[in-house]
């Protein structure tokens, strides 16, 4: 159901900054809105953003339901080396969304 | 034919005016704007940063808040935070908390950097409720509290009544 876009640079060389952005698809209900009955649609979200590089952490996010629906997030990670990169979103309800995405440093 | 010239003249300086007159007033738009390195007004940014800084200062400058002057529609707004820091192993940012002082819950995003990322910037999408500005807080690994702030017109809010 949720996708993650993951897009980098075509070309990254070590020591380059490589902005990463990533892109996953998902209501993020802020708990704010009402449903026809007038009755509050209880909040749903994802609160936190976890990137590792080769199994390390490079950036983490606490998000607020103030972030809007299919949350855009963009960083930087300076290239050391080739391997992976995995973006780890963790859902109100304690579900994961992860992706694992090939890192090539020439 | 001499009137006609004079009118044109006239209607050429005429033009001349507003344009020169509509500088100006971009530029006074510009100056009304508050800058990134002015200090904060109180709000309910300073809850926020007493709970997550815990009760430290913060210094106005070296964080940019960059924001669209207007945004017609709060359910989708491009915001782009970035500090000045080398970010190398002994100087970097540790965390930036971004706050909206006028929205129902004034957290938006708390980032914590590492030296691996080189770059101490984020960008992502957030709501907002009404015209308000926004505040970003940047703690360093030397201790050190910084903010800057921007200012957006809101015309439609997007966090639904």
């Amino acid at each position: 159901m949720a996708s993650v876009k993951v897009r980098l640079p075509k070309e990254i060389r070590r020591g380059d900054l490589v902005e990463v952005r990533a892109l996953v698809s998902h209501p993020m209900e802020s708990g704010q809105r009402k449903d026809a009955q007038g009755n509050p649609i209880p909040r749903k979200i994802l609160n936190k953003f976890i990137c590792t590089y080769n199994g390390r952490e490079v950036i983490r996010m606490d998000l607020a339901p103030a972030i809007a629906a299919n949350p855009y997030l963009s960083f930087f990670v300076r290239a050391t080396e080739s391997g992976s990169l995995e973006l780890t979103y963790i859902d109100d309800d304690g579900s994961t969304i992860s992706e694992k995405v090939p890192f090539k440093v020439v | 034919m001499g009137t006609s010239n004079d009118q044109g003249l006239s209607r050429r300086a005429l033009l001349r005016a507003v344009g020169i007159g509509g500088l100006v007033m971009s530029g006074a738009s510009l100056v009304a704007r508050p800058s990134s390195a002015q200090a904060l007004r109180p709000g309910a940014h300073l809850e926020v940063l007493n709970r997550l800084v815990g009760g430290k200062q913060a210094k106005p400058g070296r964080v940019t808040v960059k924001m669209p002057e207007i945004a017609e529609n709060g359910v989708q707004v491009p915001l782009t935070v970035s500090v000045e820091s080398p970010m190398t192993d002994q100087d970097y940012v540790k965390a930036v908390h971004v706050v909206a002082d006028d929205n129902p819950n004034p957290d938006v995003l708390s980032v914590y950097f590492t030296p691996a990322c080189g770059k101490a910037e984020v960008s992502t999408r957030m709501r907002l409720a009404k015209t308000q500005r926004v505040i970003a807080y940047a703690e360093m690994s030397d201790g050190s509290v910084w903010s800057g702030q921007t200012e957006v017109k809101v015309t439609i809010g997007g966090c639904g009544g």
